[in-house]
């Protein structure tokens, strides 16, 4: 599993990349997770508001920090 | 001991100064009209003048006051941009949000407007925008064939689960806001009682208490996003004040020349400030001698530019466009600070 964090760095981004490893750990998955900072790269994903999550290809979650049931829920599928 | 106390008397002096209760009680109504912003409003909705099909009057319009209804956050900006330009409505009204965005930031304007004068607060608004308006048209009218050679890519999507408030509610619970924020900073206490009963019946009547938290949280959450660097912003006016040498603003802005405008506009587009910083700091240097037209100058260059910046803006269109960019807001800049000293 890919999970890409679509951010420029502040402080919302960096709650996401937590909480994304948190929910990792809670349900025991192992996963890819790489930090997408580059505008270029985020748009080409389809999202304008960052923070995003992206899984496997897909965007998950844009505009706010996910909660982590939102993120346990977009992981286990 | 006094090298070592000396600054943080003069730090302390400017916070009693540059955040008194006159301040505060300007500043705390904003958080909360932030939050409410960051919140309620649907970016949906604003999104859909920025598609590719949108029509384009609109897109500029809408892009030229969005800013800060859609980027309460700074760092959204720079995506949010980029969205824009490659999947949406294409550069000029990119360039437009891209301006308005930093520089018509609710807070910063309504500090300004409390620390520096309203005349200041008020130029720099309508400053802000209609530079949004015209460095946006510029940029499409100078690269007008590129833009139409460009292909822009399939739409983004929007992921939208808020159910949104109707807007004569919305409409309704800002003017209550905004009226609070209006008549308590006149010190019209009647009428901000009057305001914020009608706030109080809004909420009580049309937003449910887990929506009211989510505006609370948000307001905090700014407010402890931003507090710091207001405070580290204050700090360093206060250094400015105490330390800088009078002689060198008196002799390089302290005039509303030709060329006191336009090193404020450079230095003002080149140096990075952090939200809500420069208008302290830019409060310090007129405590020393700096002019309104350059005090305008590098408020309206400030906020949207830094060199930092202008590279993570070169990473999107190029060189070409970015020194286009930037040498319109300077020059832009120059001219308004001109045309304000002037008044």
């Amino acid at each position: 599993m890919k999970i890409e964090i679509l951010g420029m760095g502040c402080p919302k981004c960096q709650k996401t990349e937590q909480l994304v490893k948190k929910a990792l750990e809670e349900l025991n998955l192992q996963a890819e997770i790489v930090k997408v900072t580059d505008p270029n790269e985020i748009a080409k994903r389809g999202v304008f508001f960052t923070p995003g999550v992206v899984v496997d290809g897909q965007v998950k979650s844009s505009g706010k920090v996910p909660s982590i049931g939102d993120l346990k829920k977009m992981l286990f599928q | 001991m006094t090298w070592l106390l000396d600054p943080l008397v003069h730090g302390w002096n400017a916070l009693l100064e540059y955040l008194s209760a006159h301040v505060l009680t300007c500043l705390i109504p904003a958080f909360f009209i932030a939050g409410a912003i960051a919140v309620f409003v649907s970016k949906d909705a604003v999104m859909k003048y920025f598609g590719p099909k949108a029509n384009r009057l609109l897109s500029y319009g809408v892009a030229s006051v969005s800013g800060t209804l859609l980027a309460v956050c700074s760092c959204t900006v720079l995506p949010l941009f980029t969205g824009i330009y490659k999947r949406g409505a294409g550069l000029g009204p990119a360039i437009a949000f891209l301006f308005s965005g930093p520089a018509i930031n609710l807070l910063a304007i309504v500090y300004s407007a409390r620390l520096l004068g309203l005349d200041i607060g008020i130029a720099r608004a309508v400053g802000a925008i209609s530079f949004s308006l015209v460095v946006g048209l510029l940029m499409a009218m100078i690269f007008r064939r590129e833009e139409q050679a460009r292909q822009i890519q399939a739409p983004a999507l929007t992921l939208s689960d808020k159910s949104e408030k109707k807007p004569p509610v919305l409409l309704a619970y800002f003017a209550t806001l905004v009226g609070i924020l209006v008549f308590g900073a006149a010190a019209r206490w009647w009428e901000t009682g009057v305001f914020t009963a009608g706030l109080v019946i809004v909420v009580g009547r049309w937003f449910s208490w887990a929506e009211v938290k989510e505006w609370l949280i948000a307001t905090w959450d700014f407010s402890k996003q931003i507090a710091p660097w207001l405070l580290g912003g204050v700090f360093i006016a206060g250094m400015i004040r105490a330390y800088m040498p009078q002689n060198w603003i008196i002799s390089t802005v302290g005039d509303n020349s030709l060329i006191s405008n336009l090193t404020a506009s450079v230095v003002g587009a080149f140096f990075y400030f952090a939200t809500l910083t420069e208008v302290p700091i830019v409060k310090s240097f007129m405590d020393l001698g700096m002019d309104k037209g350059p005090v305008l100058a590098l408020l309206l260059a400030g906020p949207a530019l830094s060199l930092p910046n202008m590279l993570v803006i070169r990473s999107v269109l190029g060189t070409r466009k970015t020194v286009a960019y930037v040498a319109l807001v300077i020059g832009l800049a120059t001219l308004a600070g001109m045309f304000f000293g002037s008044l």
